[in-house]
């Protein structure tokens, strides 16, 4: 039997399902709570942009979106799929829909650039020659595509996390999850990396979820769109914010701030307040 | 106290034996379920067989020609120098050809198996396959179980026979006996459930060696100093077990055949 025909039938999105929704999820390890009853929705086009100090399970958060960890409680529904207790084989067909660019990257670090980007659609078994287009348009997206022949260890740390980002949106997924995808960068790579989220946020509108401690980067998503034209990101007018860009905060184990970029900069909480200054 | 630590101790160990009885049964279910990773098993089928061979020959050689060594004085006491060649071909089929090949498979491979899926486990690799879509049981586990299973079993057979003919040069160069007599002992005295013992050890070896370093390869937490502690645990843990089972397996086979 074919995996195709084990395969689910995965129902194709409508406009207005929400592509994420977390309801009353916990989690804890070796018998510490990580994460206490969030909830929250990611709706077709959004990008939610997930804050919280270091080690305050937000990367918990993020892999528990794709499947690859499972709440203590609570329903995790992604496309209108409940994923909190589906089987592996079932959510190997679901991610096929959903893009994650890791912490580090996580590159194959023996495969080249070529191959790591190509490498879903060639388990998918898609013919060679589509193959090597869609990469090409990949690594052209994040303007990478000199790269094909060269291995990991032979790129800086953004370039490995654009390629990273062209793994990712390889497939044309429906949701995109990024972790920290700044992380451990200086300031000026961090900023080409965050032109590529605004980009794929802008172009393509795909719903995602972006993990982040790093409250600029935050805040030049919020405040920037992509201009096609020019090829690159460009300030909204002042006093204005993308409004498919929302926050998400997590202190100490809690969702404690869920709204819009106004919201946040205007909120009176005493923890938002020190955290944002 | 004490009994909080050790039943904290004691669930750490079910918890251990219940991830590798899953870890191991779930990758050897993958294998009639596709997609099937033919390539995957060919080129670890090379690593792990083919580039344990030098080392497998060493081995045997070296140690047929220390048995034969140490015993054909034994035998001579009791003026029987002639069955030297009987006494290493037993040794060797029986016992020392399946343990020690799979000792050197297991100091070689067990440790790589773990180190490298452990490298993989800590740098998120494991979970970027996952995300894109492969079961990495049944890509990364799957085709090292097979390999060494099926390599391992042929090593062994290599290393019988370098260790008789190593057994061979001592006895007829060193010892000056003759040859003829000596592979004549060393084979007529052989029977069925000799060699079926000798056969069906490296199969159950290899599979001890592939799902342990596997185990602590996928399992490997705590970045680079986690991936040394797994890689040590697998070759410990898998020499151990190679040789309690030897004796399990030995126990049951004259349990069988009488002999």
């Amino acid at each position: 039997m074919s995996q195709a025909a084990v395969a689910p039938e995965i129902p194709q999105r409508t406009d207005d399902e929400p592509a994420v929704v977390f309801e009353h999820v916990s989690i804890g390890f070796e018998g510490k709570s990580v994460l206490d009853d969030i909830s929250f929705t990611v709706k077709p086009g959004e990008t939610r942009v997930l804050l919280g100090p270091a080690g305050v399970g937000k990367s918990v958060l993020l892999k528990m979106a794709d499947g690859l960890m499972r709440p203590d409680t609570g329903r995790i529904t992604v496309f209108g799929e409940e994923i909190s207790s589906m089987p592996e084989q079932q959510l190997f067909a679901l991610r096929g829909r959903i893009g994650i660019v890791f912490q580090e990257g996580a590159l194959f670090d023996s495969l080249t650039v070529r191959d790591n980007v190509a490498y879903r659609l060639i388990e998918e078994r898609i013919p060679e020659e589509e193959i090597n287009q869609r990469v090409v348009e990949a690594l052209r997206f994040v303007e990478l595509e000199h790269t094909l022949d060269k291995f990991p260890s032979e790129l800086s740390g953004g370039m490995r996390r654009r390629v990273a980002i062209a793994r990712a949106i390889v497939s044309r997924p429906d949701l995109l999850l990024y972790d920290s995808p700044t992380g451990g960068l200086d300031p000026i790579t961090s900023t080409t990396i965050i032109e590529l989220v605004i980009k794929q946020r802008d172009v393509y509108h795909t719903s995602s979820l972006l993990v982040t401690h790093r409250l600029q980067d935050a805040f030049v998503l919020a405040s920037h769109r992509f201009n096609r034209e020019a090829n690159k990101m460009e300030p909204l007018p002042e006093g204005q914010s993308d409004p498919q860009t929302s926050f998400l905060v997590l202190n100490e184990g809690k969702l404690v701030f869920d709204g819009s970029t106004h919201e946040l900069v205007h909120s009176d909480d005493p923890f938002l307040k020190e955290y944002l200054s | 106290m004490a009994i909080a630590t050790l039943d904290r101790a004691a669930k750490k160990g079910v918890t251990a034996v219940q991830e590798y009885a899953l870890i191991s049964g779930r990758a050897l279910s993958n294998l009639f379920r596709r997609p099937f990773y033919g390539a995957d098993i060919f080129t670890q089928a090379d690593i792990i067989g083919v580039g344990s061979i030098p080392i497998v020959i060493l081995t045997g050689f070296f140690t047929g020609g220390v048995l034969a060594l140490q015993s054909a004085s034994t035998l001579a006491q009791f003026g029987a120098a002639a069955v030297t060649g009987q006494l290493v071909s037993f040794s060797m089929i029986k016992e020392l050809g399946p343990v020690l090949t799979s000792l050197m498979v297991s100091g070689r491979n067990a440790s790589g198996m773990a180190s490298e899926l452990g490298s993989m486990m800590v740098t998120e690799q494991i979970d970027a396959m996952r995300a894109l879509g492969t079961d990495p049981l049944k890509k990364l586990v799957m085709p090292r179980i097979v390999a060494t299973v099926v390599m391992l079993f042929f090593l062994t057979i290599i290393s019988d026979a370098i260790g008789i003919l190593g057994g061979a040069a001592v006895s007829v160069f060193l010892l000056g006996q003759d040859s003829s007599q000596y592979f004549h002992n060393a084979y007529q005295s052989l029977r069925y459930a000799d060699l079926v013992q000798g056969m069906v050890k490296p199969l159950i070896f290899g599979l001890i060696i592939a799902t342990i370093g596997c185990y602590y390869g996928m399992t490997t937490r705590g970045g680079t100093q986690g991936v040394g502690r797994s890689t040590t645990q697998a070759v410990v843990v898998s020499s151990v077990l190679i040789i309690a089972s030897d004796f399990v397996i030995s126990r049951f086979m004259i349990g069988i055949f009488g002999r």
